[in-house]
């Protein structure tokens, strides 16, 4: 693995993504515009401030997810992988092209989200702004890792998009946001323990209500970072220099 | 001198038929060997196994005295796909650029090469705007990064217009007389006149691996495209 292989396919992906400016526009506008019309469906401070963090976790996530599986299943169709494997590329330089390109893209996204919802929309956090940002980036993290994991079991881009809801709504079902999670049957409290985004709304949780997250949190972010390592390296072993 | 390509026995199956039935060939260093045979006669899995990405059931590779697909070949091996695999949401120089950092080829390659096609003009046209022939001359582009010992090139000229065409055989010829060991396959014959020699397959086996003047003497035609037809003939009355 090389840095300076690294860093150039970060660059061509991010000048990839200037090229499409509408997709960029999606990226960046639509959580903050959905945080906008959350503030407005709930008209109530309180419950906006609940449900304002679980956005946050969430969008960041799914669209990295959805980004990066489509962008990997192209690089796999369209041979550019094929090429680049009998190049002198490391697997991981490929990996971590994708997650630094498209983290870059999430910071822009989460910082825009968040603008608005500190200032126009009025939400409060008692403790610092960091904690946040952290999660939500490892979030985006997260995401990009299980779309490049999930692009390697698609073929085409219409089964890449299935993905989606398989990936996600299991993960927000069980994470706790519509039913506490020790209320739930033994069975679903054991799957939703293994799922990362139950850590990730949990932490996120205390992010926002904390003035000095502590232990548990950061138990919950490295579980969430845990993940998103170990996503990226099963994603790295679906890179075939070979194939049939 | 030892030969660029050695290929032994090399069995390779797809999708669980055997496509190569056990081919045994060299390819010389510093010419230009052409790759001929219908479509579907396995020039393309064949040539993935050269550069080293395709999975090998039984058999020997060996490029410039190493394994096939070893680390320190590749940047020693250009490969130029029969689809060009170039981004399409980039420019042709972007394309250039990132390949040629990934390589760790000169600064100046990219706009090398893009002479070197007759692609200059094109260069900051998004790749989805290239018309087909330009789109395969970026992709071989591509291969010329870094300036390879072996070039392996899969049907470049698809799609050419006969001065193109005979631009970019002057070009390999050139590249040859340089050293390099160029490998292009190709469906057709009238292609392979220009090539120092020919290995030409079908349905997975070699039915002949000569000079173009060797092979019409062998077959008693100085047409190509004939002495083709009388191979298939000579192998189905063997």
């Amino acid at each position: 693995m090389s840095l300076r292989i690294t860093l150039a396919t970060t660059r061509r992906i991010v000048t990839q993504l200037r090229h499409d400016r509408r997709t960029v526009a999606l990226m960046v506008l639509v959580p903050t515009l959905v945080m906008i019309l959350l503030y407005y469906v709930m008209d109530d401070e309180r419950a906006f401030g609940r449900w304002a963090p679980i956005l946050l976790c969430v969008f960041p996530f799914l669209v990295m997810f959805l980004i990066t599986s489509i962008a990997t299943l192209r690089e796999r169709t369209s041979g550019t992988l094929e090429r680049l494997m009998a190049m002198p590329l490391g697997r991981l330089d490929l990996l971590l092209g994708y997650g630094l390109a498209f983290g870059l893209a999430a910071c822009v996204q989460v910082a825009l989200a968040l603008a608005v919802s500190l200032t126009w929309l009025g939400l409060d956090l008692p403790g610092p702004l960091w904690p946040l940002v952290l999660v939500a980036l490892l979030n985006a993290l997260l995401g990009t890792a299980l779309g490049l994991l999930c692009s390697a079991f698609a073929r085409t881009e219409f089964q890449a998009v299935q993905f989606m809801p398989i990936v996600m709504i299991p993960q927000i079902l069980l994470g706790g946001i519509l039913v506490p999670r020790a209320q739930m049957a033994t069975l679903l409290e054991w799957i939703s323990n293994v799922l990362p985004m139950s850590y990730a709304i949990e932490a996120m949780a205390h992010a926002v209500a904390d003035t000095d997250p502590g232990g548990e949190f950061w138990r919950d972010v490295v579980v969430v970072a845990g993940s998103a390592v170990l996503a990226l390296l099963l994603g790295a072993a679906t890179l075939r220099r070979r194939t049939s | 001198m030892d030969p660029a390509i050695v290929v032994r026995d090399l069995r390779v199956s797809r999708g669980g038929v055997e496509v190569l039935h056990g081919l045994t060939f060299a390819v010389p260093r510093g010419q230009v060997t052409g790759l001929l045979g219908p479509s579907g006669c396995g020039k393309t899995t064949l040539m993935r196994a050269i550069v080293g990405v395709q999975v090998v059931g039984d058999g020997e590779v060996t490029v410039l005295g190493e394994p096939a697909g070893s680390a320190g070949l590749r940047r020693r091996i250009g490969y130029s796909t029969q689809s060009p695999a170039v981004y399409r949401d980039l420019t042709v120089l972007e394309n250039l650029r990132y390949f040629a950092a990934v390589l760790g080829a000169p600064k100046d390659d990219p706009e090398r090469v893009l002479a070197e096609v007759g692609l200059a003009d094109a260069a900051h046209q998004l790749a989805s705007t290239l018309s087909g022939g330009q789109l395969g001359r970026a992709g071989l582009a591509v291969a010329l990064l870094g300036r390879p010992e072996v070039l392996v090139l899969d049907e470049p000229t698809v799609g050419l217009d006969p001065v193109l065409r005979q631009e970019l055989w002057t070009l390999f010829h050139r590249l040859a007389e340089g050293g390099v060991t160029i490998l292009v396959s190709s469906h057709v014959m009238d292609e392979a006149a220009r090539c120092e020699r020919l290995i030409v397959l079908r349905e997975g086996e070699i039915l002949a691996d000569d000079t173009p003047d060797g092979l019409r003497a062998h077959t008693r035609t100085t047409d190509l495209e004939e002495a083709f037809l009388r191979l298939i003939e000579e192998r189905a009355a063997a």
